[in-house]
């Protein structure tokens, strides 16, 4: 960083928020591992987006590039308005939202989750030796939301919580995808959308599932794989 | 003529933090009083409870050995050292270099060693509990503690707590989450390291509850003053420990003269007043969780601290 004082002082700051941001989402996407109840699960996932959304907003203003400011209003519509609005109404109709999940060894499931987060920054940090600072620091904390969203997909059996840990994983790569200053609009618009029509796909398989097996666990499935060798 | 300056600095910090330890102690008492309606002990309360029980008679179990009767000296002492390290009111101490974060929380874990020991000594049930159920919040308050510590030295160079003082008020520090992250996990160890409210109840006597009454619970007159003084030491030490370190400002440098050693105080003593405030209110609000929970609560807290330090390895200086 070098330049006049102006500069070096307003690209800090820029800095220190972009990295705050991101340091914030990769928290919540820890808070998201640890919660056991649907409902909160589903708030935590609205603030996320809303994380998710001033990162973005902040990326644009940094970079000086206002079709990020359109991703960002696409987050903070879809994202954190319709899809936990949605979800909370699908809960409440499944008649679950009071349920509390077992979820199977949240200290193991955080140590995985740090593990996680440090393998990522390993990798991010020495992939790009070479490229902005802002840049660096925005692909390893997406890498790290990636990660921990599959994660959540694969320590849940509610298929609910899977659905929130795929649009976790999502949130990591919009994140991505602000701070390369490479993805085209259009790409982004037509993702935000397929990740929208993904979610109707899922809500009814949700009650397909439900009607089928009386559960949304998805454990209910494996006894209907047939024969297991 | 500076070394009996700095001399002088030294000495009134440790008395200062051995007298007002028991008044941060009342004031806790006090407030979280007047916030559920009740008028509560006098300020001055904790002061006439050491003078009473320092007048009293040490009644000692027949099967007592040297042990115990020995640990609540060394568990004053150790308590005292430390606190006496942590820069209260002036960062320019003439032990400053000795004001380590290791060395300070090592002094604490040896004050709760010997306590857990003494606890287990008298060979009673309630000692064994209170034993095995502090030992088990150590065990993960301490690497959260540490986790802590990684993330101020590796923010300030240094795991010397006046230079990493100076460093956090300095206005170059910006805006980091990591600190953030390092304040809550901090808040949380000091929660569990003091036995404060959703982790064990520092006024009840319940069996099912308690943990430090349940190790002290043998001890009588003199040793149990010691202890007691001990206690609210540590609870003063953690408020100060976060007040120099997070709330660095109105700390006099080492060069100052006396305005700036009066200033120090006079913003010493109105963080303490805000810390007993703050924990007052938080000890109302909250209500006590199982013991079985607290590995939970601290597991946070470790989780934090070790995100915090991560979290630097992508930040401006790296």
């Amino acid at each position: 960083m070098s330049g006049p004082v102006t500069d070096v002082v307003t690209s800090g700051l820029a800095f220190d928020v972009a990295h705050m941001l991101a340091g914030g989402l990769v928290l919540l996407s820890f808070v998201m591992l640890y919660q056991d109840r649907l409902s909160a699960l589903l708030n935590v996932f609205a603030l996320h987006a809303v994380v998710l959304s001033t990162s973005v907003a902040w990326q644009a203003f940094a970079q000086d590039a206002p079709h990020l400011y359109v991703t960002a209003a696409i987050a903070l519509a879809f994202k954190a308005i319709v899809i936990p609005t949605a979800l909370h109404r699908i809960v409440r109709r499944l008649g679950i939202h009071r349920e509390i999940e077992r979820v199977v060894g949240t200290g193991l499931t955080m140590l995985a989750g740090m593990a996680l987060v440090a393998l990522s920054l390993v990798v991010m940090l020495r992939v790009t030796a070479e490229a902005d600072p802002l840049a660096r620091e925005d692909l390893a904390f997406a890498l790290s939301v990636v990660l921990l969203g599959l994660l959540l997909m694969v320590t849940r059996r509610n298929a609910v919580s899977q659905v929130i840990g795929f649009m976790a994983l999502e949130n990591g790569l919009v994140l991505a995808a602000a701070g390369a200053k490479g993805m085209p609009l259009v790409v982004e618009i037509s993702v935000a959308f397929s990740i929208l029509i993904a979610f109707i796909v899922i809500g009814i398989f949700l009650f397909r599932i439900r009607e089928r097996f009386d559960t949304v666990d998805v454990n209910a499935l494996d006894r209907f794989r047939g024969d297991r060798r | 003529m500076g070394l009996i300056l700095d001399l002088l600095v030294q000495g009134s910090q440790m008395a200062a933090v051995l007298l007002l330890a028991p008044l941060l102690t009342g004031l806790v008492r006090k407030l979280k009083s007047r916030l559920l309606r009740r008028r509560g002990p006098p300020l001055l309360q904790p002061y006439r409870d050491l003078a009473r029980l320092l007048r009293k008679e040490a009644v000692l179990a027949d099967n007592a050995s040297w042990l115990f009767r020995a640990a609540p000296y060394l568990i004053f002492a150790c308590t005292w050292v430390a606190a006496a390290l942590v820069p209260t009111f002036a960062s320019g101490l003439i032990f400053s270099w000795t004001a380590d974060l290791i060395a300070i929380i090592a002094l604490l874990a040896s004050a709760r060693f010997l306590l857990a020991l003494a606890g287990m000594d008298v060979g009673t049930s309630f000692g064994g509990i209170g034993s095995s159920r502090e030992v088990m919040i150590a065990s993960i308050a301490e690497p959260a503690m540490l986790m802590i510590v990684f993330t101020l030295a590796l923010v300030a160079g240094s795991t010397q707590l006046a230079t990493v003082a100076g460093v956090l008020a300095s206005p170059e520090v910006g805006l980091r989450v990591s600190l953030g992250l390092a304040l809550v996990a901090l808040l949380m160890v000091a929660i569990a390291e003091n036995g404060r409210v959703p982790i064990d109840n520092p006024a009840t006597h319940l069996e099912l509850t308690m943990v430090h009454e349940a190790m002290v619970l043998e001890y009588s007159g003199r040793h149990l003053a010691m202890i007691e003084l001990a206690a609210s030491l540590k609870l003063l030490l953690y408020v100060s420990l976060i007040a120099a370190v997070f709330v660095p400002w109105g700390i006099a440098g080492p060069g100052a003269g006396i305005g700036g050693h009066a200033l120090g105080l006079a913003a010493w003593l109105g963080k303490l007043a805000a810390g007993a405030a703050m924990l007052a209110l938080f000890e109302t609000a909250i209500a006590k969780m199982r013991v079985f929970r607290v590995p939970g609560f601290l597991g946070a807290a470790l989780m934090l601290g070790l995100l915090g330090t991560l979290f630097l390895f992508v930040s401006r200086s790296f």
